[in-house]
């Protein structure tokens, strides 16, 4: 796309060493590197956190939770069970608070973005690299509050906050009298500050940064994508952080805007929770629309293909994907005309979705497709996320929602988007830019067996998790009727499988750093052509004191 | 694109496929293994099913369809086949296809989409009103007012608690499902339900997958839905919204009965029996348990 005269820059002006380079970094490529490690390691306790309840609905019956509880918070044997059905509740809440805020969004904007974007549009580094340190340095402690929760009391006698990431009201007021909620509450107002001053940043940045040349129109697709998601970022978070002030003045203060016998009423949370929350799915997905678009291309060896088209569609998707959040309240009982409203607008959403998808297609056909791990994850990719596509194109249906809501269904249906979508698309990226990042080449090997194994593992816990859904079998439960053991079980070996990829990523990982093998400036070739690879790998402390001129 | 024999064999082999969905089936409760929905036994579900199906065939044939494009672009423009890329980056007329092609096929699934949506919720004059409580300590309370109200409380008025493992164990039921006593309905009767929950409680959602209905149960809002079984049964649910530690433990059970059956079993609750005798008295009307439906 654009060709630039790398500024190898190489004068020393007192760069900061040891644990000063990290903790007063404004530089935004260890502050990138720091939140990928972050996110690593909170993926690491959300999908520990999964795991476990994958044991525990391996079979019917309650296997572990009731051991769990008694260890982990020692309640007595008598009371053991009880906590155990609470604490299940506490981890399903836990797991997935974690993986959206903690893991993929930290991923996808703080590392990639962080990353890549100064470097694709050219710029020395972010807008406000000050406000960049401190977006990272908020989310420890949000996760902190987070982890915290789990160790409080929430219902009398029990621990943690086991509300689901959705915290609806009463269940998170009345429903839970002890301070774990606010201790999620207040995570959850810390890590949207991060996100809130993070998109302020990268909003400045893109739109102000960009080298000479480099019009709108001719931004890499991954400075789009971050570009719409921090755009929703922006306008989503602050209702979330209204909505959980009003959920904690309700606990705290006395208000009543959720307490039906005060007069409030519990679905104006949902609504603004959704409001929100709808977004959030696409900001967590839309970077991995970014990443996939550069690496489809790169080892085709072609550039985009429709890139107007693909940048307007995540445009699209970004303004449809405010005004369809109700989808998530097909059963609260909204008048007929209402939910007919959300059906339209939601599936709406499927076209520029399709277009993405055959544009990637699009890309790769007429190409000469070198199948390195990026690629094959890419590829991947895309195909697990037009299955999790048409899995919510079924639930935009209002009358089959009816059947499939806070079913199974549901659960594999996000998975499909997030877990075997967003995630394939971090991996990825990933191995994609893990040259450019530490300047050591991955293995191949262990890339791709980590693909084959990972693919494998996800596909076996949360397909059969449609059939459970079909079946009536509800979310969110810790035990269930016999009839649904069969599938239950081939989605626990599923998750171990997975789990087991993920120990080949990190060792992966060590590999790669104990080898050394030296990479090359632009590993990937003439497909590569972005602005990152015409630095060295990893690129200097500072690069472009020179501004790259793009034709 | 496709030509009319390709695209009635496509349908005859997910047909196909779909056989053992339709066989592994029973209503009222799941089969293990099964892969598709609780029989149907309601107008609502039966139109869900309908409209399930043929949405699983669409989403199928996408599916196939972009898995084979993959492969084929994998086959046919890897480094090896093709090792001159070209560098089409535009194709207008393929561009507004997918454009264009999706959106009619959107338009399609709308049709029936609304179709069902307003047979869900425009409620019918109903025979008969049930209301549905959920209540704190996770259970269901179901009120008859057209069986009689008595200072201003309806005189039918029950509780619906899970019936424990050993005791759904000695009387061969399924434990999370059954229930210690049934809600009795009469079979092809529109039944109106109004659900709620206890105004200091939290929120459930009151559900029978063979029915097709689900619906929340707030505190402070009365919700109404509908129904109108049309076979005779055992027919199961389980809370569908998060409530707390015993949300797995709070089963629906409804018992479809005959008219002759609905008369005495609401005699019966009238006269306001103890629980023993009520429990033998519902052996008396206790319709067949849930059987395969390729029995």
């Amino acid at each position: 796309m654009a060709t630039a005269h790398a500024a190898h820059d190489d004068h020393h002006h007192g760069e900061p060493t040891g644990w000063r380079r990290y903790v007063y970094s404004t530089n935004h490529k260890d502050i990138g590197t720091m939140y990928l490690w972050f996110s690593i390691m909170a993926g690491v306790i959300g999908g520990f956190l999964s795991v476990m309840m994958r044991m525990e609905l391996q079979e019917p019956g309650i296997q572990i939770f009731h051991g769990l509880a008694q260890m982990v918070y020692g309640v007595s044997p008598e009371n053991a069970v009880d906590n155990g059905k609470h604490m299940f509740n506490a981890f399903v809440s836990a797991h997935g608070l974690i993986m959206v805020f903690f893991m993929i969004m930290p991923a996808v904007i703080g590392g990639f973005g962080n990353w890549f974007v100064p470097l694709m549009i050219g710029a020395p580094d972010m807008a406000f690299p000050r406000m960049n340190n401190i977006s990272f340095w908020l989310l420890i402690p949000a996760f902190g509050l987070l982890l915290i929760s789990m160790f409080v009391g929430g219902p009398a006698g029990m621990h943690g906050a086991g509300t689901g990431w959705t915290v609806y009201a009463p269940l998170s007021t009345t429903g839970h009298p002890g301070p774990a909620v606010d201790f999620a509450i207040l995570s959850l107002h810390i890590a949207g500050a991060s996100s809130i001053l993070g998109a302020i940043n990268f909003i400045t940045t893109i739109f102000n940064m960009r080298a000479p040349g480099m019009t709108l129109h001719k931004m890499p697709l991954f400075v789009w994508s971050v570009l719409v998601t921090v755009f929703l970022l922006l306008l989503s978070l602050p209702v979330l952080a209204g909505a959980i002030t009003m959920l904690l003045t309700d606990r705290n203060f006395g208000t009543s805007f959720f307490e039906a016998s005060q007069g409030g009423d519990p679905i104006l949370f949902q609504h603004l929770f959704w409001f929100f929350g709808h977004p959030e799915v696409y900001i967590l997905v839309l970077p991995g629309f970014g990443i996939i678009s550069h690496i489809v291309s790169t080892f085709s060896k072609k550039p985009v293909f429709g890139y107007l088209g693909m940048a307007y569609a995540m445009v699209a998707i970004g303004v449809v994907g405010f005004i369809v959040w109700a989808h998530h309240m097909y059963t609260v009982g909204m008048d007929a005309d209402t939910q007919a409203y959300f059906v339209a607008a939601t599936m709406i959403i499927a076209v520029p979705t399709g277009v993405k998808i055959f544009s990637w297609i699009a890309t790769m056909w007429g190409g000469s497709i070198e199948f390195r791990a990026p690629m094959v994850w890419a590829i991947g990719f895309i195909f697990l996320f037009t299955v999790g596509g048409v899995t919510g194109v079924v639930l935009a249906n209002a009358g089959i929602d009816r059947s499939l809501h806070d079913t199974y269904y549901v659960v594999a249906h996000f998975h499909y988007t997030m877990s075997l979508g967003a995630t394939f698309a971090i991996f990825a990226g990933w191995y994609y830019w893990f040259p450019k990042i530490f300047g050591y080449m991955y293995s191949e090997t262990i890339a791709k067996l980590h693909f084959w194994v990972t693919f494998i593992g996800v596909n076996l816990v949360f397909f059969p998790q449609h059939f459970l859904g079909l079946a009536g079998m509800p979310r969110r439960y810790i035990d269930y009727p016999e009839v649904y053991a069969q599938w239950n079980y081939v989605s626990s070996i599923g998750s171990y499988i997975s789990a087991f990829g993920v120990l080949i990523f990190l060792f992966g990982v060590i590999s790669a750093f104990s080898k050394k093998v030296k990479a090359a400036d632009n590993p990937w070739g003439e497909g590569a052509t972005t602005l990152e690879w015409t630095l060295s790998s990893p690129p200097p402390f500072h690069q472009f004191s020179t501004l790259p001129v793009i034709k | 694109m496709m030509t009319k024999s390709w695209g009635r064999a496509l349908v005859a082999m997910l047909a196909m496929m779909l056989a053992p969905v339709s066989a592994l089936a029973a209503a009222g409760i799941a089969v293990d293994g099964q892969i598709g929905f609780q029989d149907a036994v309601t107008p609502v579900a039966e139109y869900i099913h309908w409209f399930h199906n043929i949405l699983l065939v669409i989403i199928t044939v996408i599916v196939v369809f972009v898995l084979g494009l993959l492969l084929y672009v994998m086959w046919r423009f890897n480094a090896k086949a093709n090792p001159v890329p070209s560098k089409t980056t535009h194709h207008a007329l393929l561009e507004v296809a997918w454009t264009v092609i999706p959106i009619i096929i959107l338009v399609v699934i709308a049709i029936p989409s609304l179709r069902l949506l307003y047979l869900q919720r425009d409620i019918p004059v109903a025979d008969m009103t049930i209301k549905a409580i959920g209540n704190p300590g996770w259970n269901w309370t179901y009120q008859y007012p057209d069986l009689g109200i008595e200072n201003d409380e309806p005189k039918v008025s029950f509780i619906q608690n899970l019936l424990p493992e050993d005791q759904a164990k000695a009387k061969n039921v399924p434990y999370l499902l059954a229930a210690d006593v049934p809600m009795v309905v009469p079979v092809n009767k529109t039944v109106k339900m109004i659900i709620t929950s206890d105004p200091a409680g939290i929120i459930h959602a009151w559900t029978i997958p063979s029915f097709g209905m689900k619906i929340d149960a707030v505190p402070g809002r009365l919700n109404e839905d509908w129904f109108k079984a049309t076979r005779e049964g055992v027919y199961y649910g389980q809370c569908s919204e998060l409530c707390g530690k015993n949300h797995a433990f709070m089963p629906i059970e409804v018992w479809v009965v005959d008219d002759a059956k609905f008369k005495a079993w609401s005699d019966f609750v009238l006269t306001g029996p103890d629980d023993a005798a009520l429990q033998d008295f519902l052996k008396t009307i206790m319709p067949a348990q849930p059987m395969m439906a390729s029995n």
